[in-house]
């Protein structure tokens, strides 16, 4: 038998084509309510996945790597990603969710108790996709800074190499310090001690006294420390800093290898418990209707769609052939980027899933309640247990 | 009295309709002594259940908002994390965001500081929580400038004191600029035609001024309110100012009739001047209560309150604000201390804001200790009478009463309420005094509309 898969969707907008906002079961108009969000999770819930991801970003979306676009014809506008995730948090009770939050403009403060609190409000369902930003207009939002525009001639020139790896090391201090923020409270430190009048024992509060190149964060957090201890941390990569960064920083990577060889070569530089390929899928009942659907976007687009992930096109029995085959090189699951919600997305769940549970490769029902459980991890004793406040 | 009230009234039309409507919001249990964590009925200040219990009772009571505070770092006192009191809180956002999907009416309001945050996440963030509440977002805009906060933060903390209101002003207008980025027909969505955005430069903005200095494109469209509801709650001559010039509602902390009065007609005197009408400014002061079956029943319960509000242990901390001294060595049941209180700069308690409350702090001592001395007091004794918050205290005909009262004669428009009790401590006021302020016809049996701003009378933003 072999070892069980683990399946994530990777939710944006109306899918991951830029035209598939215009299929028929689109819901483009239904974006920026709540039901649309809701809809789609518990869809995901109802077919066992492990979690659900949120795209999320600090600036308008665009087709140009230098600067927002004027385009017309694609979704424009998001939603930020944790309010969404704890917006759905109480109408669901297994699923993971995972939103992306930004740690280049952002406070390591805010987001370490906004994914605490997503956390206690999810009952241990909470995670979170590091991004880094390196866009220029996105650091003009915020004015405190400027990158370098990267355009795609300039990527790999000196300057471009040395402000991704700035970056990066950001993020990594960026992750240190809500990681410790979150341990900040060691879980029995709320004591209610009504002989005393104390309220918590406050040595087993503890300063995160965090002092680096980018910024220094005194601590205690004001959050306790989360049901799961860490929510899981997650981030996507595709290159040799990032995935360092990822080795080093979280829990769970996203990787887009083209083929199940490259998906060994890339696990292998990433020794953490979970690395996950991306996939963008179009999902039919034959092959020729799931190519025939990309078609029809790729030409009300007048683009062919490309990704940096891999593009599927076929039906749920053949994708299950393919993540069987790549779980070979060493993955252990995979983050399916839907090319069309919600139709790629119930494809997932009420064909690709019922077709994996007869192959014994994926779970039928829920047997853990954390995400954490769900991905096999056991809850992290705390870095700070036992030692005392200077 | 009765000719008073008409009197205030500005328009003819007022006084053959309905009276003056009272306004009521719900305030989560804080973090200082006000809370009764020791009470056996007192549940969690962190899990969401609590959040829900109250926000549900609010909301079947048909308040207007439900409101949470903040706090960016646990306070201090005498160089150690301050224990005394419930320690610990959530992130104001994400607990919002997760009460819109269990709550459908209730305002959805929180603090967030606009020292420690950037004007374009901050929008974003209150943009995307009016969409995911259908329009029930309300932001009480306050400014730091303690560096004791800012070091849990990149961007530091120091702001001199001077600078907070225009922080303040500017961070708001940069953020209404943002919410007015997006005009609310942006979004056309028309899969025939293929035309998702009416505009392609839809949320462009730029703006410089002393504290940002920022330009690009909004990425979240108007959301159903236009911008979320401002409240504000300073007091001093700026923070009026601010408030008349930027905010629906205030925060305000005078609950009596007088003051009340006083501070009322202050605010929206300055109105005028910012093109406002009186109504669209509502004034909420704080306010706590205790019931009981009889007037005398309430101020029995009151006086138990008072006490476990303020224990032996509590009553010393508070002294120590004051005398800005380590006074742990005295007898919380014994007299008052003789050295004077140390007015020097470096003051013992850290990331409170009543601390700056006491002026002149050698005044305040020499009348404590003559109050004490001539009411026989022991510390804590006078600490409980002096830290005295209690408005509200009566049967609940006395409470509806002198709520109502408060509010026909212009001292309020309503109430920002504080149980003392975590979750709980709301159900008895929403299941015997509103039933009674419904009855006179001064709050309202059913929600008019879906929004906040339908609750509170106010006009979306152009």
């Amino acid at each position: 038998m072999p070892d069980p898969l683990h399946l994530a969707v990777a939710l944006d907008g109306t899918g991951w084509h830029p035209a598939s906002w215009r299929s028929p079961n689109a819901r483009p108009a239904d974006l920026f309510r709540p039901g649309y969000w809701t809809d789609l999770v518990r869809e995901a819930e109802a077919g066992t996945l492990d979690f659900v991801t949120i795209e999320d970003a600090l600036g308008l979306q665009t087709d140009r790597p230098d600067g927002p676009d004027e385009r017309t014809d694609h979704v424009r506008g998001r939603l930020d990603a944790i309010l969404i995730a704890s917006r759905v948090a109480p109408l669901t009770s297994h699923i993971g969710l995972v939103p992306t939050a930004t740690v280049t403009h952002t406070e390591p403060f805010h987001i370490s108790k906004a994914i605490a609190t997503l956390d206690y409000v999810s009952r241990g369902r909470a995670g979170w996709r590091v991004q880094v930003s390196g866009r220029a207009h996105e650091a003009g939002h915020f004015g405190r800074r400027t990158l370098p525009v990267l355009s795609p001639g300039s990527l790999d020139s000196v300057a471009a190499t040395k402000a991704v790896e700035d970056l990066f090391e950001e993020a990594t201090d960026y992750v240190e310090v809500v990681r410790r923020l979150w341990d900040s409270w060691e879980d029995d430190a709320e004591i209610r001690d009504a002989a005393t009048g104390r309220f918590i024992d406050r040595d087993k509060l503890h300063y995160i006294s965090f002092d680096g190149k980018y910024f220094s964060v005194k601590g205690p957090s004001i959050t306790p420390r989360p049901p799961q201890g860490q929510p899981l941390v997650t981030a996507l990569a595709h290159a040799p800093i990032p995935y360092a960064f990822a080795a080093g920083s979280a829990d769970l990577a996203y990787v887009t290898p083209g083929d199940a060889d490259q998906a060994r070569q890339i696990v292998a530089q990433i020794p953490i418990p979970h690395v996950f390929a991306d996939l963008v899928v179009f999902l039919a009942d034959t092959e020729q209707e799931a190519r025939d659907a990309k078609d029809r976007l790729d030409i009300l687009d007048r683009t062919v769609y490309k990704s940096d992930a891999a593009i599927f096109t076929g039906t749920p029995v053949q994708l299950a052939d393919l993540l069987q085959d790549w779980q070979t090189a060493g993955l252990t699951g995979f983050r399916l980027r839907p090319a069309r919600l919600p139709d790629d997305l119930i494809a997932i769940t009420q064909g690709l899933v019922p077709e994996l549970r007869r192959r014994a490769a994926f779970r039928s029902s829920y047997e853990a309640s954390t995400l954490r459980g769900l991905l096999g991890l056991p809850r992290p004793a705390n870095r700070y247990e036992g030692a005392r406040v200077a | 009295m009765a000719c008073s009230v008409y009197l205030a009234r500005p328009t003819a039309t007022r006084e053959l309709a309905l009276p003056k409507q009272v306004h009521l919001a719900a305030h989560f249990p804080g973090v200082n002594n006000t809370t009764v964590w020791s009470d056996p009925r007192a549940g969690s200040h962190i899990e969401f259940d609590s959040f829900v219990k109250l926000a549900q009772t609010a909301e079947r009571a048909k308040f207007d908002f439900f409101f949470l505070a903040e706090g960016l770092r646990l306070r201090e006192q005498g160089v150690q994390i301050y224990d005394l009191d419930v320690v610990g809180r959530p992130d104001t956002f994400t607990v919002l965001a997760a009460l819109a999907a269990v709550t459908t009416h209730l305002g959805l309001a929180g603090t967030i500081n606009s020292t420690f945050n950037e004007p374009y996440e901050v929008a974003r963030q209150f943009a995307s929580l009016d969409h995911l509440s259908d329009g029930r977002a309300a932001w009480n805009v306050v400014t730091s400038w303690d560096a004791f906060t800012g070091e849990n933060f990149r961007r530091g903390g120091f702001l001199a004191e001077g600078d907070r209101y225009t922080r303040a002003t500017q961070f708001l207008a940069t953020a209404a600029e943002l919410f007015d980025s997006w005009p609310a027909d942006a979004v056309v969505a028309d899969k025939t035609s293929g035309v998702f955005l009416r505009d392609g430069s839809v949320g462009g903005f730029q703006h410089t001024d002393q504290h940002f200095d920022i330009a690009g494109r909004f990425n979240v469209p108007r959301s159903p309110q236009g911008r979320p509801v401002i409240l504000q709650a300073g007091d001093s001559d700026g923070g009026r100012e601010f408030a008349a010039a930027t905010a629906d509602a205030i925060f305000s902390r005078h609950g009596t009739l007088v003051e009340g009065q006083k501070f009322y007609e202050d605010v929206k005197r300055r109105l005028p001047a910012y093109g406002r009408t009186r109504d669209s400014l509502k004034v909420l002061p704080a306010a706590t209560f205790i019931l009981g079956d009889t007037d005398a029943d309430a101020q029995e319960k009151a006086a138990v309150v008072r006490r476990q509000q303020v224990s032996g242990a509590t009553a010393i901390k508070l002294l120590e604000q004051l005398w800005n001294r380590d006074l742990s060595g005295y007898d919380p049941d014994g007299p008052l201390p003789e050295i004077d209180p140390d007015v020097s700069d470096s003051h013992i308690a850290k990331g409170r804001a009543s601390v700056r409350m006491h002026r002149d702090p050698i005044a305040t001592a020499n009348e404590w200790r003559a109050r004490a001395e001539a009411e026989k007091l022991s510390i804590r004794d006078l600490i409980v009478e002096v830290t005295n918050r209690q408005t509200f205290i009566g049967a609940p005909a006395t409470v509806a009463t002198e709520i109502n009262d408060l509010v026909q004669q212009d001292a309020a428009d309503g109430f920002i309420l504080v149980p003392h009790v975590t979750p709980d401590g709301l159900d008895e006021f929403a299941d015997t005094v509103v039933p009674l302020l419904q009855e006179r016809g001064v709050f309202r049996t059913e929600y008019s509309g879906p929004t906040l701003r339908d609750h509170l009378g106010l006009e979306v933003p152009a």
